[in-house]
């Protein structure tokens, strides 16, 4: 199974797979080898202890280090709010998260574990986040790759998605922006840190809503490199809870980011940051310029709404929005140009400073996707999480450019594939030696044709010569003769019948030659 | 025992090496057969392979004379018949090939017993280690082309070898001798030699990927020696840029970039078309491609590849920089884009919207081309790289083509201005560096110069020195443009005030460049009122002299401007042209004289005279020898005072004019030494006078010194005259040192050295000797044996009368010459407050200093430090402390470590820069002085220093420690 993952939209029962699917009756561990998770967010890791615990699961899971151990902090924090904040009955507790995590099995980039007698799994650098991973699945000579989300142009703190030319017979890709090419990240950074730049100097405060991990990582090194470029002394905060204790990890997995972290950590690692301190409560009103990352990144609750209902109102400052909002949040509203925003109590808020977006994503774009593909050499291509409009756009550039099958199959729609599996054969040396023989030395890597015999036993098979197998099978050997008879109606006798077409044939074959 | 044994032989062996250097060469040939002997005695002695292996190892660590390597051979090879081991085997096999790369020795008769053993090998190693001594053989022999062409045979007979090893030397030697001239060839050889490049491409399909690599890196050797490619190799190689192996893969790109080098206007055709494009363009796209392959070893080479790809033609150039952006199929326009147009639409920075860059129209779903076939964003991708090598050798690439093509530079000015920005300082610099020389091709628009702008707040002094340079050179289109720039290098000032020097001189030229666009702004920078009198600026603030500098060069080419100055700009004006006048030029002011009128800055007119009067001096002053003595002294004299002067007035004839007046100062000196009367009286009478000759012949020592190696582009025939003015001055001190000393022993030992030198003089410059006809060498060499012979007393007289006959050498000019010179820019050496520390820790000092024209400074360059105790400090600066900024300029940016024992006052310490040389460095070498180890120049290498900088004093003032 590819990743264990949840929908955030719903809070009933429908948030979590139906494992019912897999098994009908019966218990998971008999149907699954292994369980693949290839990030910590949540739409791909956040129903393991559900279906590990509650549903009953025992076999093997699969991630990278970074992942293990980030994931349990996401998923406990996921709880906390489903549980303690909600309310919500039926949920996993604290131990299930705990017991979970006891099942997983940590891999390292590029090594091969072996599943069990046949299956095998590699992992590869996937970008995206921290500790992201592609899989790469093999039984015998088929295999699959498992891209999970990736990222193939470099940010700030993590490097490309890179896979070696491994040929797959089918690479499962997402395709989420199927059809945007993007535009290069430099003018973005420079944007980002401009405006800040300005603002700052102007006294003004910035405050950027952000969600935990991921982006707010990649914001905060972008901020540190520029604080310190450019000597700046204004405070950078940054708000606390769950971030610290995944930046820690941050500073641990240097080998899983980009190549400058990697390079420079010796001197001094780049997430101990320098300018960014934690943030108090107490800070938002304190006077003169400051920048703060606060949560959660589309200003619907919490920390970061705060802040805005206190900044708002004066035109020096300035909010930037890294990501997408969904509708109907605060974020939503103050992007779409509203000016006026009521809140709680009939209150009204006048937004008059200013409101910034700016889009840090880490997905692969279209041409992402399609190098990807390229690297990879896939015999064939199925595209998964995304739009079927857009992933059509991307399904018919694949066929078109590479010449291979793409699929992209709706929920519940099965997709069979023809491959053409290498059969060993062995063959007898007698019958190799005797070819030998015969003809020249072998081209190497060259297919030739020889004359033997299959022989199948139960599960193997041999390539024999043919006396081989008919003493092996204790068989007498069989000639076949054809005649036909041929009516001559001639007066002379026998015999001479008999020579005059004897010496017809001998001349004639003698003419023909 | 063995090892015992062994010992005592490399014991007498060493002796006798000992011995060899003073008596001649007939004890060398004892040694001999000793060596060999001893390797024989060995090898019989070893009773495993693993011994034997040892001997072998030891042996290899000594070097082998030539007249013995044959012995040696022939012992190697007798045991490499019997051994059985494959790895001794393998050992011999090396070793043989490192005893034909012994200098002098011909290795032709070893090659047949090599052939010979290759026949009967089995062993795959060995048989690869045999073909690499073939390979040492046969590039030792480069003439004979009947060896060649046999070692081709056997190299193409092993390449079906089964061992990749065996094929991948078989393919070596047939690119390092795979011969070059056809017709030469007989038709019996010539099958072989014929096709050496269809055998080497039949490997491009090799099974294995070091073989296809080693066949590729053949074809590449064939192109270095000369060899001109097939052009039909081009398609193949195109089918290895697909292969799976990257080593394989970086070398197809480079073979592919050689061909189109070779064939740019050959027509190919396109596949799945029926179009056909030139050759060169259709590689630069194959190359572009290659940018985003999966290894980045690959992506650097092809990156670095595509810069030196001049002839492609613009469409496709263009194209590298080229990326459609599109969001939900809809086109969309880059950042790029839409900045120019905000620009053009005179909207300049307004607040970004939410949804500014909302797509506009629809795309056709079939016209967009996702995998982009060629050319198409090579550079997007090459700049965004994870790997900053990548984006390096990418912002190099993209130098190399704006440099010759101005519409493309125009068009990659806004990446290079993104580049500003990356992760890497490397990468910074290196895109500012780029964007200065291409500078003269581009106008920077104003948002974009707001950009390059925003870098002069980096941290990094290079950056900032280097955005200085860059500015230097820029043109601006606005005159809000110019304000930005001023306002910024403002702000800049006073957040780095190190950053003045570089600051004033940016805005010089910045000023100078611009006139027009800076008179409007005078009036504000200058805060005059039409009606009220304002405030008198401060004359020492550096941000206002940073201003003045940008007007007063403005004002140089702008005559209305100075009507817009006030009475104290005016006063300001005379006070910063005498104290910077490197900043602030002449200027034609109403009422006033120019200043130096002499010294127009306008100097092409003037060229020509200045170098002819140069020439005529220094004619004159060599038809000096029919002069009489007086009047020769008087005419060098006169010389040296003019070329000086000359030298201080053209700043381009500078170079020359130093030269030949330090080269005619050793040459009175030289005469007037000679003129001293103590030659003609007892010597004991005249000790003093004759301190002034020995002085003399050490200052010309001094100054030989200097020209040898202050100079750079000094040619080989004016090291001839400087070493020959040298022996001048030697021959002068062995005369002086004759007169004054008694007894014989010491002047003995003096006569045998000096002769040894004219012995060594005649060696370095054999090929020179016919130019000094006539001269003090060519008497002296004619004298030579008897010299030799004859006793100290008269060798000094002979010497007396040569050097009073000798003619005066004609020192012929080099083209291009220039002097060394140091600039210590920090410590400026004018603070009165004595830098404090603990007697006994370290005070580091910063020390900036700017050379020119010196050569390889890592090397030379060193700081001494004077203490005024008389102890004097020599620190040799790391090599990254030398930066480069420019073509014959060196930065040296540095700290020095000071300590003291405690003093009881504050005092002055020097700081210069010193010149490190080494008499050997110049010498041409011969042949045969490069071939011993040992060899006796050893005594002649002199090191020494030259100062050649100002010395600047620092106040220190070591405290005594507290208890």
């Amino acid at each position: 199974m590819l990743d264990c993952g949840m929908h955030m939209g719903f809070n009933d029962d429908r948030r979590f797979p139906d494992f019912s699917y897999i098994t009908q009756n019966g218990r998971l561990t008999d149907f699954l080898d292994c369980v693949i998770i290839s990030h910590f967010h949540l739409d791909h890791c956040g129903a393991l202890p559900y279906f590990s615990e509650m549903v009953g699961y025992d076999g093997p899971i699969y991630m990278t280090h970074p992942t293990q151990a980030i994931c349990p902090i996401l998923l406990e924090d996921y709880r906390k709010i489903a549980v303690d904040k909600k309310g919500e009955a039926n949920f996993f507790t604290s131990q299930m998260i705990k017991d979970c995590m006891k099942k997983v099995v940590a891999v390292h980039l590029h090594q091969t574990v072996q599943v069990d007698d046949e299956l095998e799994i590699k992992a590869y650098y996937a970008g995206h986040v921290l500790g992201a991973a592609m899989f790469q699945i093999k039984v015998g000579s088929e295999s699959v790759v498992y891209t999970g989300d990736y990222n193939m142009t470099p940010d700030r703190h993590l490097g490309a998605a890179w896979i070696d030319r491994c040929r797959p017979n089918l690479l499962i890709t997402e395709s989420t922006y199927a059809t945007t090419i993007r535009d290069s990240k430099r003018c973005r950074e420079r944007d980002f840190l401009k405006k800040v730049h300005e603002t700052v100097e102007r006294g003004g405060k910035v405050l950027i809503p952000v969600f935990a991990l991921g982006r707010a990582q990649e914001l905060c090194i972008l901020l540190e490199t520029f604080w310190e470029r450019m000597n700046l002394k204004v405070p950078i905060y940054f708000s606390t809870g769950l971030t610290e204790k995944a930046n820690h990890y941050y500073k641990l997995f240097i080998t899983w980011t980009n190549q400058k972290i990697r390079k420079t950590f010796v001197q001094r690692n780049m997430f101990e940051f320098k300018h960014i301190k934690a943030f108090d409560r107490a800070f938002a009103d304190n006077p003169g310029p400051m920048v703060v990352f606060a949560t959660p990144g589309m200003l619907h609750a919490g920390q970061s709404l705060q802040i805005f209902r206190k900044w708002a109102g004066n035109e020096k400052n300035m909010v930037i929005m890294p990501g997408y909002c969904v509708q109907g949040t605060v974020g939503h509203k103050i992007l779409s140009g509203q000016r006026k925003l009521e809140m709680e109590g009939r209150q009204v808020l006048e937004v008059k400073m200013q409101v910034e977006y700016m889009s840090f994503s880490a997905h692969a774009d279209a041409k992402g996707i399609m190098q990807l593909v390229g690297q990879a050499e896939p015999e064939n291509v199925l595209l998964v999480h995304g739009e079927a409009k857009k992933m059509e756009f991307l399904r018919q550039k694949i066929e078109q450019e590479f010449r291979v099958s793409c699929y992209m199959p709706a929920n519940g729609e099965t997709v069979t594939l023809p491959t053409s599996p290498n059969i060993p054969v062995g063959i007898s040396l007698g019958l190799l030696k005797r070819e030998m023989a015969q003809g020249l030395l072998p081209e190497t890597k060259k297919p030739r044709l020889l004359h033997g015999t299959l022989i199948m036993k139960d599960s193997n098979l041999r390539l024999v010569s043919s006396e081989q197998a008919l003493k092996e099978l204790g068989l007498a050997e069989h000639q076949l003769r054809f005649t036909c008879r041929v009516h001559l109606q001639d007066t002379r006798k026998e015999q001479e019948t008999a020579l005059r077409v004897y010496s017809h044939l001998k001349s004639t074959s003698l003419m023909a030659r | 025992m063995a090892a015992h044994l062994k010992k005592r032989v490399y014991e007498e062996f060493t002796k006798v090496v000992q011995q060899q250097e003073e008596i001649a060469t007939k004890k060398l040939r004892l040694t001999k057969p000793s060596k060999s002997a001893a390797l024989h005695i060995d090898l019989c002695k070893a009773t495993s392979p693993a011994d034997a292996l040892q001997y072998l190892l030891q042996f290899a660590r000594k070097p082998v004379e030539a007249e013995s390597v044959e012995g040696v051979v022939r012992i190697l090879l007798e045991h490499y018949y019997k051994e059985n081991d494959p790895s001794v085997r393998l050992k011999i096999a090396s070793l043989l090939g490192l005893l034909s790369k012994t200098a002098g020795f011909s290795p032709d008769c070893i090659m047949d017993d090599a052939i010979n053993i290759l026949q009967n090998e089995k062993s795959h190693q060995v048989l690869a280690q045999l073909l690499d001594t073939l390979l040492a053989i046969g590039t030792k022999l480069p003439e004979n082309q009947a060896i060649q062409s046999r070692l081709v045979d056997v190299a193409c007979k092993h390449l079906t070898d089964t061992s990749h090893g065996v094929r991948n030397k078989c393919l070596q030697l047939l690119g390092n001798l795979g011969s070059l001239e056809k017709s030469v060839t007989k038709d019996a050889e010539g099958l072989t030699a014929r096709d050496v490049q269809k055998i080497i491409g039949d490997y491009f399909s090799d099974q294995d990927p070091r073989v296809r690599t080693a066949a590729i890196k053949a074809m590449l050797q064939l192109h270095e020696r000369g060899l001109k490619l097939h052009q039909a190799i081009y398609n193949q190689a195109c089918k290895l840029l697909a292969d799976d192996y990257e080593q394989v893969r970086s070398a197809a790109v480079q073979l592919i970039w050689v061909i189109s080098q070779l064939y740019p206007e050959s027509i190919v055709p396109i596949p799945s078309s029926n179009e056909e494009i030139r050759l060169v363009d259709d590689a630069f796209g194959k190359i572009c491609h290659m940018v985003s392959d999966g290894s980045w070893v690959v992506r650097v080479q092809a990156a670095k590849l595509l810069g030196s790809m001049e002839q492609v033609s613009s469409h496709f150039l263009e194209q590298t920089l080229d990326k459609k952006l599109m969001s939900d199929l809809r086109r969309k326009r880059t950042a790029h884009e839409r900045a120019k147009e905000l620009y053009s639409s005179g909207e300049f920075s307004s607040g970004r919207k939410w949804g500014d860059d909302a797509p506009k129209e629809e795309i056709d779903t079939g016209a967009v081309n996702l995998i982009e076939s060629g050319a198409c964003g090579a550079f997007v991708h090459g700049l965004e790289d994870e790997m900053y090598e990548v984006r390096i050798a990418a912002v190099e690439a993209l130098c190399m083509l704006a440099q010759s093509s101005p519409s493309f530079a125009e068009k990659c000015l806004d990446f290079l201005v993104d580049m500003f920005n990356d992760e890497i300082e490397e990468v910074r610099l290196q895109s500012i560096h780029t964007m200065r020389k291409i500078s003269n091709n581009i106008t920077l628009r104003e948002d974009q110069l707001d950009t390059v702008l925003a870098v002069l707040e980096d941290s990094s002094r290079d950056i900032r020195e280097a955005l200085h340079e860059l500015l230097c050179c820029t043109n601006v289109s606005t005159k809000e443009g110019i304000h930005l720039a001023l306002v910024e290098l403002l702000k800049n000032l006073s957040k780095y005030p190190t950053d003045r020097d570089s600051i004033w001189k940016c805005l010089k030229y910045l000023g100078s460049r611009h006139p027009t666009l800076v008179l409007p702004l005078v009036p504000e920078l200058l805060s005059i009122h039409p009606f009220f009198d304002t405030a008198e600026p401060d004359m020492d603030d550096p941000a206002y002299i940073a201003v003045l500098v940008l007007i007063f060069n403005a004002a140089k080419t702008c005559p209305t401007m100075p009507a817009l100055f006030s009475d104290h700009t005016f006063r300001h004006y005379a006070y910063l042209r005498d104290s910077l006048s490197h900043l602030v030029p002449a200027l034609r002011l109403p009422g006033r004289k120019l200043v130096s009128s002499s010294v127009s800055p306008n100097i092409t007119p003037h060229e020509d005279p200045s170098q002819q009067f140069l020439q005529q001096s220094l004619e004159r002053v060599y038809s000096l020898q029919h002069l009489d003595p007086q009047g020769a002294q008087e005419l060098l004299e006169f010389t040296i005072r003019d070329l000086q002067r000359l030298g201080e007035l053209q700043s381009e004839l500078a170079g020359v004019a130093d030269f030949s007046a330090t080269y005619l100062r050793c040459q009175l000196l030289l005469i007037k030494a000679l003129q001293e009367k103590l030659w003609n009286v007892a010597a004991p009478l005249y000790l003093k006078q004759s301190d002034l000759a020995s002085a003399a012949a050490k200052q010309i020592m001094e100054e030989t010194y200097k020209m040898e190696f202050m100079y750079s582009g000094v040619e080989n025939k004016q090291v001839v005259i400087i070493h020959h003015m040298r022996l001048q001055a030697k021959a002068l001190q062995l005369i002086v040192t004759a007169r004054t000393t008694r007894g014989v022993d010491p002047l003995f030992e003096m006569c045998e050295k000096f002769l040894q030198e004219v012995d060594f003089f005649q060696r370095c410059f054999i090929a020179d000797l016919p130019h000094l006809q006539d001269s003090f060498v060519d008497k002296l060499l004619d004298l030579m044996p008897r010299l030799m012979t004859s006793k100290p007393a008269e060798v000094v007289k002979i010497l007396q009368t040569m050097l009073r006959q000798s003619t005066f050498l004609h020192l012929p000019l080099p083209e291009q010459i220039h002097k060394a010179s140091a600039t210590i820019i920090e410590p400026a050496g004018e603070s009165d407050n004595p830098l404090r520390f603990t007697s006994g820790l370290v005070v580091a000092l910063d020390v900036d200093a700017t050379l020119e024209h010196v050569q390889d400074p890592q090397s030379t360059v060193k700081v001494q430090v004077l203490y005024p105790d008389g102890q004097a400090q020599m620190i040799h600066p790391k090599p990254a402390d030398f930066r480069n900024p420019g073509p014959g300029r060196y930065r040296l940016i540095t700290q020095v470590y000071l300590s003291h024992t405690a003093w009881t006052e504050p005092c002055q310490v020097e700081v210069r820069l010193l010149l490190a040389y080494n008499s050997n460095a110049r010498i041409p070498k011969s042949p045969w002085i490069e071939g011993g180890e040992g060899s006796p120049q050893v005594e002649t290498s002199i090191e020494g220093t030259i100062p050649f900088s100002k010395p600047v004093k620092v106040y220190i003032m070591p405290k005594p420690a507290r208890r």
